[in-house]
């Protein structure tokens, strides 16, 4: 697909230290979106604005769990630019990558269940410990940004 | 704007970006904007059994407000310019503020 005039690359070459001439290569390419809240995107970018509000076209959330993944078709993304964290082109040719098997949607679940189970014990003894020693625990912030 | 043109010095250049989610990325430095986005080419995220997915991107634009670091090769700083350049511009705002 050939890009209308205005999204043209040549017509914003990356010299020119825009954010709309950093993301302008990235239009009509699959892409890997990571969001604040860890989700993990992948789609085809349609486009875009200088806050990084992202268009996604043929969107699948991929759900990691170590080195395991599944992906879920989700469909049109529109991003609301705070939101992301970072954009990665993906590269073709290493795009079938072996560390990662596919496995499905059941498996993934209860693989996050037992990573999710597996944190909370953790996070239980270390709250346990501190407590003993006198420190006062304030409850854990999620979101880090 | 002094760090934006501070980083457009560092094209080219390979740094070390660390995110506030914690996650570290190596990568040459393609390109930086008003808001201090950044673009990293050639990337290897530094741990990379806690971010398999990562492994198939080779090119990232990372969004300004999400940076915590950016760990930069000493030899390409120069500190006594950016002083300088720091103290001008600190100048500048000072005086644009007194005139007020």
């Amino acid at each position: 697909m050939s890009l209308p005039q205005a999204l043209d690359a040549s017509a914003l070459p990356s010299i020119i230290f825009t954010t709309a001439a950093q993301l302008v290569d990235c239009v009509d390419k699959r892409l890997l979106v990571i969001l604040r809240d860890g989700r993990k995107l992948i789609g085809i970018l349609r486009s875009f604005d200088q806050y990084a509000n992202l268009v996604l076209q043929d969107t699948v959330e991929r759900i990691v769990v170590d080195s395991l993944y599944n992906d879920q078709p989700r469909g049109v993304y529109i991003i609301r630019g705070e939101n992301v964290v970072l954009v990665g082109q993906i590269d073709p040719e290493k795009e079938s990558s072996p560390s990662m098997t596919e496995v499905s949607l059941d498996e993934i679940y209860a693989a996050q269940q037992k990573e999710s189970d597996e944190r909370k014990r953790k996070e239980e003894v270390k709250t346990g410990k501190l407590i003993d020693l006198g420190f006062s625990i304030e409850p854990q912030v999620e979101d880090l940004y | 704007m002094l760090f934006f043109s501070f980083y457009k010095t560092l094209i080219d250049e390979v740094v070390i970006v660390e995110l506030k989610n914690d996650m570290s990325v190596r990568g040459t430095l393609k390109s930086v904007d008003q808001f201090l986005n950044i673009k990293l080419d050639d990337i290897s995220v530094l741990d990379e059994i806690k971010y398999p997915h990562l492994s198939s991107v080779k090119n990232i634009f990372i969004r300004g407000s999400v940076v915590r670091y950016v760990h930069l090769p000493a030899a390409v700083v120069d500190t006594t310019l950016l002083e300088d350049a720091s103290r001008k511009e600190a100048a500048a705002q000072a005086a644009k503020a007194g005139g007020r």
